[in-house]
């Protein structure tokens, strides 16, 4: 194949890919938009692989082979509940990619550079392409693959820990070493001393130490930072794998790859912009861990928690005729989906309007309550995002809560001086009763005491969700 | 332990302390059950419907006295009857303590515990034992079932095709539970409802159940929140002014339902003789207060008279017991309530926390002692008004003013980041070669279109979204394969290496993202 048709299989490729993330916005185009991505994606690997200065086929073969029977193995496994991880661990992959090809760039051009004139004429694919390089141009290439190494290695370490958080192998809660963010800010710093020296003498070990410096940043910055912050964390991961790519694209001088790159760094971007949005508080807050310091003390809560069994629960749903149902982390952990959905299900069949209330910053990752309600059978058009049903709550007979705590606490909007004032959160509370399906008395991600139940009209129906719900899908 | 329902003595008293469903629940705290025959007869409970509850019923008085532990009543014992209890033994009934001394000298002698029902504070906790509030709703609904029975028309109005009706006017004094429940009931009925209160704060429930706030316009107001939710007495000229205010509605009122009362006080007089005189022929008064003396001059308790012009004034006392079956079903889950916070194991041994506010407050005796009056509970009743401030609305004015000055606000703010973006631009094109600026131009144009895409993207789909933004950043796979050819091993080899992550990537990202999207089902 010419350059000129790999070209225009690239343009294809690029315009598919932006169809594909466009396709995003609705349920059933989604579903076509897939195929845009997987359509891009082998028009651009096989245009490279047929275009010029492509060798090695045997490697080849067997790499791609290989790794799309090890993709689709682990993709056809992974449970729902375990997306979040999954996530982390593809990021991780690409953050890899990206420091190897990262290296590759730097010893392919110290090799060009330890040649004469009339071998680098010969050179081909791409050693041909760094060897015709001006030495202005060799600088800057010099300062992508820093940045491509730089980035991937972060999002490599990054993506690790975030998966072994979200998998549970890690312990959820933020931790530092000694030194906090002193220690990044000092890596960070160090990385840059290492980037003007690697730009001006080129020397390897620069470009070593930045790579080790870099993965610890990634390691240290996610592990400081608490399991229910991972929504913006893996946002974020998402966006800097965007970025490795589109860093290796200047590198390579590949148009395709600046173009994926940012389409998929502008994503991640606005992910992490929306759940922080939706937290009320600020990217640099949640990357540097913690909640807001709080302006005086917050307010005292009076009354009592009420126990409520199974009984009452069902015969209150019997009464009502509107239910919102508000699932959180809790579902997800307790696997307990396809007990909502039946209970949901049930209730439908005797004509009441049942629906679905998700905060943007439910579960471990955007979009994470959707999809299990999703895999679960809850169909989508029941599912409403918070502003489209925050107004419904005075109308609503029964809420139940099924493992959410911070995104419905009264707390946010009442008292000016709690941890989350101002965030935004499902008004549940107005509704006439509220019932909640937790596991015992204790807090929630902020650490706050959750007001909302300790309201008259809410009642708790402590235990394990997946047993209660079962206990309550029973009575129908 | 046992626990053991009196049949009571009072003439016109028609509740009891246990129904068959209360026994059920008490017997699940650990207890057994004991009922004196013929206890619930007058609330058309027999004793077969408590025998099938599981509870034992006995012959006499006497015998639930020996057999029981802790005993329930509605009314305040009689001496004689105090004098049957012994230490270690529980009475839970409504006792009245401050109008009952001598009682309550006979209850510490007999060194048995008390718990008065009419001493439960006024906290939320406690609301599901709070005996006064459950009989005082019972009350306002009766209230204004007998005055339907005594006014000879229709509460609402009709126009039917013999004529038109007007409806009947309704007003409620004092907006406690039992105004609050008569001004439910009247509204219902179809009657305009109006509605009087001496705490401006309870305007909003009284408007909430759907009649008119009587609003007086004066200085000083009362805070319900500092007198436990209950009112206080007022100032004399407050109270001319209240008059005033009834005596111009008089005229027009067919139906008046007085409750007002203030906490260890005679009722006031606030329907005096010359305010029924006003009032039209048939027009009722119903007087909740009559026990304490009544709100109306006329009134006289236990009794329905007559006025000269022709008004009924109603001062019935027993209420709640001419509705028995209903109140004897909330008194016994009160007295229920009060038993379960009582036996905190469940395991039917009664453990009397006095630290605990609400059984501390509701005890009046306790192993001798007069434990009467108690300490303030640590928790206050109702939480103290905050003064609202109104939020002032904006005049359109303000408004056009305010959306074009964020408008310009957010134009400056656009321009400035474009001039910045386009500044460091230039300053990057002086120095970088043209080809990278070709693909800066790329970057940028790319940054733009995908900041445009993915706002579009459906909130439920997020997590799609990143699957096949993972997926397509295995994009990745390109430099690999362009480095695979290299001639140096280790290139070769890094290069085979990423090779196979960015596939596992791309293959393992599309597939997930495909089984994601298939399951989202439209119902």
């Amino acid at each position: 194949m010419t350059i000129g048709i790999v070209s225009a299989a690239y343009i294809s490729a690029a315009v598919l890919f932006i169809l594909s993330l466009g396709g995003l916005s609705g349920q059933e185009s989604a579903k076509r938009a897939v195929w845009y991505g997987i359509v891009g994606m082998a028009l651009a690997v096989i245009a490279t692989i047929f275009g010029p200065g492509v060798g090695s086929w045997f490697v080849v073969t067997l790499t791609i082979g290989g790794g799309a029977v090890l993709g689709s193995y682990v993709a056809g496994r992974v449970q729902m509940t375990e997306m979040p991880q999954l996530v982390a661990a593809l990021h991780s992959f690409v953050g890899l990619a990206a420091v190897f090809i990262g290296f590759n760039t730097h010893i392919e051009a110290w090799r060009v550079g330890g040649m004469d004139e009339g071998m680098r004429a010969a050179l081909d694919g791409f050693a041909g392409i760094v060897a015709h390089k001006t030495p202005i141009e060799l600088g800057i290439m010099k300062v992508e693959v820093f940045l491509g190494v730089f980035i991937g290695a972060v999002t490599f370490t990054g993506s690790i820990v975030a998966f072994g958080k979200l998998a549970g192998r890690v312990d959820g809660k933020a931790k530092k070493l000694p030194g906090g963010h002193y220690l990044n800010a000092a890596a960070a710093i160090l990385s840059l001393i290492m980037l003007l020296m690697y730009a001006n003498g080129g020397e390897t070990w620069t470009l070593i130490v930045m790579t080790a410096l870099a993965l610890f940043i990634g390691y240290h910055l996610i592990m400081g930072i608490g399991g229910a912050d991972m929504p913006v964390v893996v946002s974020m991961l998402n966006s800097y794998s965007g970025w490795a790519a589109a860093a290796i694209g200047f590198t390579l001088g590949n148009d395709l790859l600046i173009v994926t790159g940012a389409l998929v760094g502008s994503s991640g971007a606005i992910l992490s912009y929306i759940m922080c949005k939706a937290m009320n508080r600020s990217f640099v807050s949640v990357i540097l861990g913690g909640f807001g310091t709080t302006t005086g003390p917050t307010m005292e809560i009076v009354g009592e928690q009420v126990a409520i069994d199974a009984e009452g629960v069902a015969s209150a749903l019997n009464e009502a005729e509107s239910i919102v149902i508000v699932p959180g982390y809790g579902m997800a952990v307790a696997q307990a989906q396809q007990a909502v959905s039946e209970l949901t299900r049930r209730l439908r069949a005797e004509g009441k309007d049942v629906r679905f209330a998700i905060h943007p910053v439910a579960g471990r990752l955007p979009g994470h309550m959707n999809v299990l309600l999703a895999e679960a059978k809850v169909p989508y058009d029941i599912v409403l995002e918070m502003d489209e049903i925050n107004e419904d709550f005075p109308k609503t007979d029964v809420v139940i809560v099924i493992g959410s705590n911070d995104i419905v606490n009264p707390a946010a909007q009442d008292d000016p001086n709690s941890p989350i004032a101002g965030m935004p959160v499902l008004e549940v509370w107005k509704a006439k009763q509220v019932f909640v399906s937790k596991r015992g008395q204790g807090t929630g991600y902020s650490g706050i005491e959750n007001s909302l139940f300790f309201k008259e009209n809410t009642r708790m129906f402590y235990g394990d969700a997946k047993v209660s719900l079962e206990k309550l899908v029973g009575f129908w | 332990m046992k626990f053991g329902a009196l049949k009571e003595r009072a003439e016109n008293e028609a509740r009891v302390a246990m129904t068959p469903e209360s026994a059920r629940a008490i017997q699940k705290l650990g207890y057994e059950c004991f009922i004196e025959t013929g206890a619930g007869l007058a609330s058309g409970i027999s004793d077969e419907a408590y025998r099938s509850a599981g509870a034992t019923v006995l012959a006499s008085a006497d015998a639930v006295f020996q057999a029981a532990d802790v005993i329930g009543k509605v009314r305040p014992p009689e001496i004689d009857e105090v004098s049957q209890l012994s230490q270690g033994k529980t009475l839970i009934s409504f006792i009245y303590p401050a109008q009952n001394r001598e009682l309550l000298d006979a209850a510490s002698a007999s060194g048995a515990n008390v718990v008065a029902m009419d001493m439960v504070p006024r906290i939320s906790r406690a609301q599901k034992m709070d005996a006064l509030s459950s009989m005082a709703n019972i009350a306002g609904y009766r209230a204004v079932i007998e005055a339907s029975n005594n006014f000879g028309r229709f509460f609402t109005g009709q126009v039917t095709a013999a004529g038109k009706v007007p409806p009947a006017k309704v007003l409620i004094v004092g907006a406690g539970v039992a105004g609050l429940a008569a001004i439910g009931t009247a509204t219902s009925l179809g009657a305009i409802t109006f509605a009087f209160d001496v705490r401006p704060e309870v305007a909003e429930q009284i408007e909430s159940m759907g009649a008119q706030f009587v609003y007086l316009d004066f200085a000083e107001q009362q805070d319900g929140a500092t007198t436990g939710g209950y009112a206080a007495p007022s100032s004399p000229e407050f109270r001319e002014k209240q008059l005033q205010k009834f005596r111009e509605l008089a005229p027009d009122m067919d139906i008046v339902i007085t409750t007002a009362l203030i906490p260890g006080r005679d009722a006031p007089k606030l329907w005096l003789a010359d305010m029924v005189a006003r009032m039209k022929p048939g027009s009722v008064v119903v007087d909740l207060a009559a026990e304490r003396g009544g709100n109306c001059e006329l009134t006289i308790p236990d009794r329905r008279i007559v006025s000269d012009n022709d008004v009924i004034v109603i001062g019935y006392t027993d209420f709640p017991s001419r509705m028995a079956a209903q109140s004897s079903i909330l008194y016994s889950n009160n007295i229920r309530h009060m038993l379960a916070d009582l036996t905190p194991g469940k395991d039917g041994k009664v453990v009397h926390n006095m630290d605990d506010d609400v059984i501390r407050g509701a005890t009046v005796t306790k192993d001798g002692d007069i434990t009467y009056p108690p300490p303030p509970p640590k928790v206050q009743a109702i939480a103290v008004q905050k003064p609202r401030e109104k939020v002032k609305e904006p005049t359109l004015e303000e408004k056009k003013a305010r959306d074009a000055a964020t408008f310009k606000a957010q134009t400056r703010n656009q321009g400035f980041l474009l001039l910045i973006g386009t500044a460091l631009l230039l300053l990057v094109g002086v120095y970088a070669p043209s080809s990278f600026m070709s693909h800066l131009v790329v970057f940028a144009l790319s940054c733009f279109v995908g900041f445009q895409v993915i706002w579009n993207v459906s909130h439920s789909l997020h997590t799609p979204l990143m699957a096949v933004t993972n997926a397509v950043s295995g994009i990745v796979i390109l430099g690999a394969l362009l480095q695979i050819g290299s001639a140096h091993w280790l290139v070769e080899t890094l290069a085979a290496f990423s090779l196979l992550v960015a596939t596992i990537n791309i293959v393992g990202g599309f597939f997930v993202t495909r089984r994601m999207l298939a399951m989202f089902q439209k119902s």
